[in-house]
């Protein structure tokens, strides 16, 4: 195992890359990166944060059950609360600056379009997990914790559904992320059955 | 910010129009400058004082946004894409030199119009419209083209005409890098009704901006019909049929939940993927309230005279 300074730089590492997609947005608006309509496109940009961070976040646990000595579980909660601090930033730009709060409206869409009921539950979803990743949190809720943030299957299933009901007739790229996410759901029963029988060899 | 964007006041003349426009263009003056807005009536040639009644402080969209935030699925469904695969179109414009629309079905004078020959059947106009896309954001831009009237008045409609089918090109053997994939059903189709189509504010857009169409755009031809949402607005157009049956549109084929025949900008009419209650103008961070007909009631709402427009929308 590395010593503690390389773990500290690791970590930091780790989680400044993640702030990366930020800096990158703060550059790409006032420069037209991706587009003339700079509320929609950072709200695009900003939920497609939060799901790839999702998704990786998810591809953790296998990959520590197959490589363990890389030590890939110390991050995953940092990158869980990443994609919550993404996904935070796209609600807040939706209700502040794209509904500009007025509650009718926010109602109506929640109501009236699916896509939108969608992220909401996800988001919510995502704020319970992340409310409950401290320390204090684990110790209170002890073995009903692990039940618990298996929410986050749930919470990335209707965060892609969300994605692909918003698109307007391209549903490549969350059609490719669903394909991803399943992947990961089996990869969790497959990396099990791995290491159990690695463990009886 | 709780609050939505004042309603608009009185632009001045030089809102309305883009002074580098005014002094480029000598012949100005001749066309007809019409149509920015709610109330105000079509503008006549020469008649420069309704310009100032226009009751709307709106400003042209900057030509960079116009010409590089598009939505042209023959060239990909990004909005940055038409502009970056704008050399395939350009490409295609050069091998099918020169341009041509066939012009066909029920009229006693079907024929074939190179680019050149339709552009001499009418003074070229300068119109400021504005552009609402279903997806709830608008533009105003200044087209260059002729009205879609001089072209259907020369091919005489007969009286078994209805409709007007509008054809997009499509090359099976050298297919625009959107045309690829089969997002939209090829050749990409709009249609309008007949009343419609010769609607003095329909028009048959050749420039923008002062210049000839960019690909993004839908060089060389492309329809503009103002009251309607963008889409309606068939690009790279190669084929106009006047028909007796009501064409169906390839949106219509792709989402037929979505988006109808009439597609007329309407605020009271509400999409299930947006609201269309109000718009984000490019280049604006708040929103304003979608105008019934985009603001072209005056004008064409008479077509609609005794419709359920939430039944036809």
């Amino acid at each position: 195992m590395a010593g503690r300074p390389a773990r500290r730089l690791a970590w930091w590492l780790v989680f400044l890359a993640q702030l990366a997609p930020l800096g990158y947005l703060i550059w790409a608006i006032p420069t037209h990166q991706l587009g003339y309509e700079p509320v929609v496109d950072s709200l695009r940009f900003l939920g497609q944060s939060a799901l790839y961070l999702l998704l990786i976040g998810l591809a953790i646990t296998p990959l520590q059950r197959l490589m363990p000595r890389l030590g890939l579980i110390d991050y995953r909660r940092m990158v869980g609360l990443y994609a919550f601090f993404y996904a935070t930033l796209h609600a807040a730009l939706w209700l502040i600056v794209d509904r500009q709060l007025e509650l009718a409206a926010i109602w109506e869409d929640m109501l009236e379009r699916e896509h939108i009921t969608f992220g909401v539950i996800a988001f919510l979803l995502l704020l319970t997990l992340a409310v409950t990743s401290t320390k204090g949190w684990m110790r209170h809720l002890g073995r009903r914790w692990r039940l618990l943030h298996r929410l986050v299957y749930p919470a990335t299933a209707l965060a892609v559904f969300h994605f692909f009901l918003s698109v307007k007739l391209d549903t490549r790229t969350p059609l490719i992320l669903a394909g991803v996410l399943i992947l990961l759901l089996l990869a969790r029963p497959l990396t099990r059955w791995w290491t159990g029988r690695r463990a009886r060899h | 910010m709780p609050h939505r964007m004042r309603p608009p006041r009185a632009p001045r003349e030089s809102e309305v129009t883009d002074p580098r426009l005014a002094l480029n263009r000598p012949a100005r003056r001749a066309f007809i400058r019409s149509v920015m807005g709610a109330g105000a009536a079509l503008a006549l040639p020469g008649c420069s004082r309704a310009a100032e009644d226009v009751p709307l402080a709106e400003q042209l969209t900057e030509r960079k946004a116009v010409t590089g935030y598009n939505n042209y699925y023959e060239l990909g469904t990004g909005k940055t894409d038409p502009k970056q695969n704008a050399g395939a179109l350009a490409k295609l414009i050069e091998r099918l030199d020169p341009w041509s629309v066939v012009v066909d079905g029920e009229v006693s004078r079907p024929g074939r119009f190179t680019l050149d020959e339709l552009v001499g059947l009418h003074a070229p106009e300068e119109r400021i419209y504005r552009m609402r896309c279903v997806e709830g954001w608008s533009m105003v831009i200044p087209w260059e083209g002729l009205p879609l009237k001089a072209l259907l008045d020369r091919v005489e409609p007969t009286s078994q005409a209805r409709f007007v089918r509008f054809e997009t090109v499509y090359e099976r053997d050298h297919p625009l890098p959107g045309q690829e994939r089969q997002v939209l059903d090829w050749p990409y189709v709009e249609g309008l009704r007949l009343d419609e189509a010769l609607h003095p504010l329909t028009l048959l857009a050749t420039g923008v901006y002062g210049d000839p169409l960019p690909p993004q755009n839908g060089a060389p031809l492309r329809l503009v019909v103002p009251w309607k949402y963008g889409f309606k607005g068939g690009k790279s157009l190669v084929r106009i049929s006047l028909v007796r049956e009501m064409p169906t549109s390839s949106w219509m084929v792709a989402v037929p939940r979505e988006y109808g025949f009439y597609a007329n900008v309407n605020p009271n009419v509400e999409h299930p993927r947006w609201s269309q209650a109000t718009e984000r103008r490019i280049g604006e961070w708040g929103r304003r309230d979608t105008l019934m007909f985009n603001g072209y009631a005056d004008e064409v709402a008479s077509l609609y005279r005794g419709m359920d427009l939430k039944k036809h929308f």
